[in-house]
């Protein structure tokens, strides 16, 4: 049996939600969370184009199966149709993105501009990100910003959301209401730094937690334990970033060319050996999922599924992470439904009523 | 004077003449990568706490010359003090300049130094030999300042979350700075109504 859940507008599902004690935004995510409930988010493969149905179409893979989408700014320094844009896009149409803002492209001026944009668009969650260098992608010639971090990047939207001041000190009439995240790489050094390093984000502002491509489940586990006798679980949902792997080939070209992803070599001679790869590397996701799902503190996942985002439903179905809950779907209103069965009926039935039959159908 | 083809930037080449095989950032070319040397920077993170002891005299004995300072003119001291404190700490700890010190509490590695200039921690590209994620050769500045902390009294300091730089402080005397506060922060300390 499925539960349908109405996290949603009455008035328009582009509207933001009704306030609740103890959330800071008006979003879907934060509530699903909130709640204790297992939550899935996944991201969007941003467009090169100027054209809204790609959005769209991209977007309509995922209804149904998850409750938020990552609108992602730039990924690996390679150049996409923007944030900002996907988002004001997928708010319209009731979508819950979530708005990645990296450090590399801009500076705190045009963040803080964009973070109040975003949040007036209704976007209400955003992920601060420290952003790939410039060398990766595809400009490497483009000039490196790093104006703020990840981290003061996290304090400065805090302030402007709990205190209502830019960072600068002068005051906002209407401050942004957003759920704040970030991104925990457990797999890179220095090891026993990083749960630290959380909590430093935490205080910074986080509220919850994105990780980097998890295939070390046992790396990941004595993360988690340090991060749970920190308390940092209590304080943050964490959602482990997990994702198919096509080919063998492309986990080793992952390996060497995608900075802070780490591939175990089980991982690549499991793939190796398996007749079909790309069922093999999905199969293998969902096998880390149910591992990671048992984990006390991981209030969700992640799933990446780079140009493999037909798969995201089955992973997640196949998984059995939503216990039989469906996330939120657009699907077709009341008022919606009426308006459409009285079109049709005008366009393609033969009306000769009368008056004096009109009358009588209406009593 | 059509020019036909893209623009090809230096950056583009180096990147493409990389092996594919093995992730090569494009703006550190070859030439570079020789010449550069973490020698003495990495002494200093090996010895932060004889450098945090020494700092901790230092800046007692730069308070004491305050009055000396305020005699001559904070203004008119920066140039010659600005001079021997970007040599000093160049040589040091590979100073960027700054303005705004912060080695005490990121394990005597100088976070400027990042190609990033993060001042809050390392990012997620850390190569699992501890090396920069776009600099190959160089070992990541906050693989250093977590072991370089853990060598000091006060390395907990690392856990304090830094403000964004303040690009108007470059090129100015963080030493100074730092003198000119303390002595401030003395005489309010000292009469509290004044400042009231």
């Amino acid at each position: 049996m499925t539960i349908r859940q109405i996290d949603e507008n009455p008035a328009g599902i582009h509207l933001p939600l009704e306030p609740l004690p103890g959330h800071t935004s008006r979003g879907r995510l934060e509530r699903v969370l909130r709640r204790g409930e297992f939550a899935v988010t996944t991201e969007l493969n941003p467009p090169d184009s100027a054209d809204p149905e790609d959005v769209y179409n991209r977007a309509k893979i995922f209804d149904g199966w998850v409750d938020a989408i990552n609108a992602v700014d730039a990924s690996g320094a390679n150049c996409h149709m923007s944030s900002v844009g996907i988002c004001a896009l997928l708010t319209r149409m009731g979508y819950a993105p979530i708005m990645q803002i990296a450090c590399r492209d801009k500076n705190r001026i045009a963040i803080q501009g964009d973070v109040l944009g975003g949040a007036a668009m209704g976007v209400a969650n955003m992920l601060c990100l420290t952003g790939d260098g410039v060398q990766a992608g595809d400009q490497p010639g483009a000039k490196p910003v790093f104006d703020l971090d990840s981290m003061s990047l996290l304090e400065t939207i805090r302030i402007m959301r709990d205190n209502g001041k830019f960072l600068s000190g002068r005051k906002l009439t209407t401050p942004p209401q957003v759920f704040l995240g970030c991104a925990v790489n457990p797999f890179a050094p220095p090891y026993d730094f990083r749960p630290i390093h959380l909590g430093k984000k935490i205080a910074a502002g986080a509220q919850f937690a994105q990780t980097q491509y998890c295939f070390d489940v046992p790396m990941f586990r004595t993360f988690m334990q340090k991060a749970r006798d920190l308390g940092h679980t209590e304080k943050l949902f964490l959602l482990c970033g997990v994702g198919p792997l096509a080919s063998a080939k492309t986990a080793k070209w992952i390996r060497s060319n995608v900075p802070g992803i780490h591939i175990p070599d089980a991982v690549i001679k499991r793939l190796e050996g398996a007749q079909d790869q790309k069922k093999e590397g999905k199969q293998l996701c969902i096998d880390i999922i149910n591992e990671v799902k048992e984990i006390p503190g991981v209030a969700g996942i992640h799933v990446m599924a780079y140009r493999q985002e037909e798969y995201v439903a089955e992973i997640v179905d196949e998984s059995g992470v939503l216990k039989g809950r469906q996330p939120w779907k657009r699907e077709i209103r009341r008022d919606d439904q009426l308006v459409a069965d009285r079109l049709d009926h005008l366009l393609h039935d033969e009306i000769t009523e009368t008056q004096v039959d009109m009358v009588k159908t209406a009593h | 004077m059509s020019e036909q083809h893209p623009a090809v930037t230096q950056a583009t080449l180096v990147k493409k003449a990389a092996p594919k095989s093995d992730y090569k950032p494009a703006d550190v070319s070859p030439q570079r990568r020789v010449q550069r040397t973490f020698a003495v920077r990495l002494w200093s993170i090996r010895h932060s706490r004889l450098l945090e002891w020494f700092y901790g005299r230092f800046a007692d004995a730069f308070l004491l010359l305050h009055p000396l300072w305020k005699g001559i003119g904070y203004s008119r001291v920066e140039a010659p003090v600005k001079f021997i404190e970007k040599r000093v700490k160049g040589f040091m700890f590979d100073c960027r300049m700054c303005g705004q010190c912060v080695l005490s509490s990121t394990g005597m590695s100088c976070p400027m130094n990042c190609p990033k200039q993060l001042r809050n921690g390392p990012c997620g590209g850390v190569r699992a030999n501890g090396n920069c994620e776009v600099e190959p050769d160089m070992p990541c500045v906050w693989v250093k300042a977590w072991e370089g902390s853990r060598n000091m009294v006060h390395g907990d300091k690392i856990l304090t979350v830094q403000k964004p730089v303040d690009q108007s402080l470059r090129e100015t005397s963080a030493w100074l700075r730092v003198t000119a506060q303390a002595a401030a922060a003395r005489e309010a300390a000292k009469n509290p109504g004044a400042s009231a």
